[in-house]
């Protein structure tokens, strides 16, 4: 048996060692790239995984959106691909389609038929009254914990602030939380043209500063058009940069092509605030620019007929040469 | 009934001598109360989350409390060497299985009654009204489901080993009929014969805990279920707890209790 003595020493040079070893590793550990120790609390504990648990609180904020009538992985969830809530502010192209009233189907037998009475089987948006049909749109305001968990815990994820400052701004009539909101999504993801025409309404629709408004609006165009490889870096402002992309012909890389919507959107809006302001030749432009990620490229041209009936362009024979 | 009650009261008894309950209720009030202080853009109306949370709580708590308390009511009578005294008293193998059950349920009862208290005190310190008749529904068919577990759980207390396995069970079947059993018709549909018979053959004999499990009606305001549903679900319940008790008398009686 040892003497204590000797186990006290041996305790000691344990923790000499253990000691020395800490210090020795922390250097190479704070340079380590999987070091979670620079991180948040999630990024520390949940890690890379904590991305697949925002998405996860994303989809419970639309549940809440419908009052708890949610398809489960068992149900059909075509009309269910692209968040309801995220698809209502306007800014997010769908990709539902079927029935989103009866995802349930046909009952299947007594039990099915029986157990629909004691959960949600009706489809319903919080913002048109929730599942009783009197409370107020301001009940929308359910969906914001979940939503600000999602952002949380995946920072990255641009709909989330998107959404987010929608509905605190349209329904909560909350505009410096939602103005905080898009700040803090321009500074996680500055590259976020989604980011930057959502503030634009902000600023537009809610403290009616047009000029700003113009200001974002024009950036999240510059960043738009940045995804194509063809439209020159640099400094360039976005009027001249989109003239130059209308005359190309239409070659949109696989990103543009996914998010059409919000470059129809921003040009369609800042064609809105030129024409205010009697800009009509650049308006035109931006309806032009517009009608070339549009779905509906028609009524754009009715538009783009009204103005140029303004300008009276329409009237003054354009002379073409003849060679 | 008079020894059915006298056994019911030491199991209620039990359970208020033990800390279970009390700990998990802190536990409750304690996360609720961290839950209710975050800030959500300045929001302080907000409520579903806050009441979602204080159910899911509630619910892992009382399965715990109802399947914890019963699966060790006969082995620890066992274990103690108390149930042959016991049964030498002017009373029935019958009467102690149903005055556990009695006893465990009641338990169980009171158990919910303080957690809905403290659910329906904190959903009106934030909606400023009290939707008693949802809050009295969800807390009835509440009850009602930990009848059968209950009543599962006494069973599996006889044809297994020992509490933890029975425990362990009882909580796997419970989880997986909560979060399958509604659609087991369908899982057996992407089956072969003869697996997709047995599939759909349990789909008809297990019980439908999940006709319990009012909470999102609860969290989302919903209104009230029809009382001729709830009342037929009640009914279904206490078919099945018969049929649990009447399986745990029959086991018990062929059961050597030294």
């Amino acid at each position: 048996m040892l003497p204590s003595r000797t186990l006290w020493l041996l305790l000691l040079a344990l923790l000499v060692a253990g000691f020395g070893l800490a210090a020795r590793l922390d250097s190479q550990f704070q340079t380590w790239r999987g070091s979670r120790t620079g991180g948040d609390l999630f990024q520390v504990a949940l890690g890379d995984s904590r991305r697949m648990f925002a998405n996860s609180f994303y989809v419970k904020a639309d549940e809440y959106y419908h009052s708890g009538y949610y398809p489960t992985i068992f149900d059909d969830n075509a009309a269910f691909q692209t968040a309801h809530m995220a698809a209502d502010t306007g800014a997010v192209s769908t990709k539902n389609h079927g029935d989103e009233h009866g995802f349930l189907g046909p009952t299947r037998n007594w039990i099915d038929a029986f157990g629909r009475n004691f959960f949600p089987d009706r489809h319903t948006h919080l913002d048109q009254g929730g599942a009783d049909d009197l409370s107020g749109s301001e009940n929308v305001r359910e969906i914001l914990p979940w939503l600000k968990l999602s952002a949380d815990l995946d920072p990255d994820n641009v709909q989330t602030y998107t959404v987010t400052a929608y509905w605190l701004r349209e329904r909560m009539k909350n505009v410096p939380e939602a103005d905080a909101v898009l700040h803090e999504g321009i500074r996680n993801c500055p590259d976020s043209y989604d980011i930057f025409f959502e503030l634009g309404r902000l600023y537009y629709e809610a403290y009616h500063d047009r000029q700003r408004a113009r200001n974002v609006w024009l950036e999240g165009v510059r960043l738009w058009l940045r995804l194509d490889p063809a439209v020159p870096r640099g400094k360039l402002p976005a009027t001249e940069l989109i003239a130059g992309w209308v005359d190309r012909p239409t070659n949109l890389s696989p990103v543009q092509q996914d998010n059409q919507l919000v470059m129809e959107q921003l040009t369609t809006h800042l064609a809105k605030l030129d024409e205010e302001e009697g800009n009509l030749p650049q308006a035109i432009e931006w309806l032009e620019a517009a009608q070339k990620v549009s779905e509906t490229p028609q009524v754009l041209q009715q538009r783009i007929g009204r103005l140029r009936y303004e300008l009276g362009l329409e009237f003054i024979p354009v002379l073409k040469p003849l060679y | 009934m008079k020894n059915i009650s006298a056994v019911a009261g030491i199991v209620i008894k039990e359970l208020y001598r033990r800390k279970d309950f009390y700990a998990l209720f802190i536990v409750t009030v304690v996360i609720c109360g961290l839950m209710a202080m975050l800030n959500i853009y300045n929001d302080t109306n907000i409520v579903r989350y806050l009441k979602e949370i204080c159910l899911d709580l509630i619910w892992i708590s009382s399965l715990v409390i109802a399947i914890t308390t019963t699966a060790r009511q006969i082995p620890a009578e066992r274990e103690n060497r108390t149930l042959l005294p016991l049964l030498a008293k002017p009373l029935t193998r019958t009467q102690l299985i149903l005055g556990k059950f009695l006893g465990c349920w009641l338990a169980c009862g009171l158990a919910l009654l303080c957690f809905y208290l403290f659910f329906g005190a904190l959903a009106a310190s934030r909606e400023h009204h009290w939707l008693l008749l949802n809050y009295f529904q969800a807390g009835l068919m509440h009850w009602f489901l930990l009848g059968v577990i209950v009543a599962f759980a006494l069973l599996g207390s006889l044809i297994f080993a020992a509490p933890s396995s029975n425990a362990t069970i009882c909580f796997v079947l419970v989880g997986g009929i909560l979060f399958v059993g509604r659609n087991l018709d369908r899982v057996a549909l992407t089956l072969r014969e003869p697996t997709r018979a047995i599939v759909n053959a349990l789909y008809y004999a297990l019980p439908h805990l999940e006709f319990y499990d009012l909470r999102d009606l609860v969290v989302h305001n919903w209104p009230l279920v029809a009382w001729k549903y709830i009342v037929l679900a009640l009914l279904y319940a206490s078919f099945y707890m018969a049929v649990f008790l009447i399986g745990a008398c029959l086991v018990f009686r062929r059961k050597a209790v030294n």
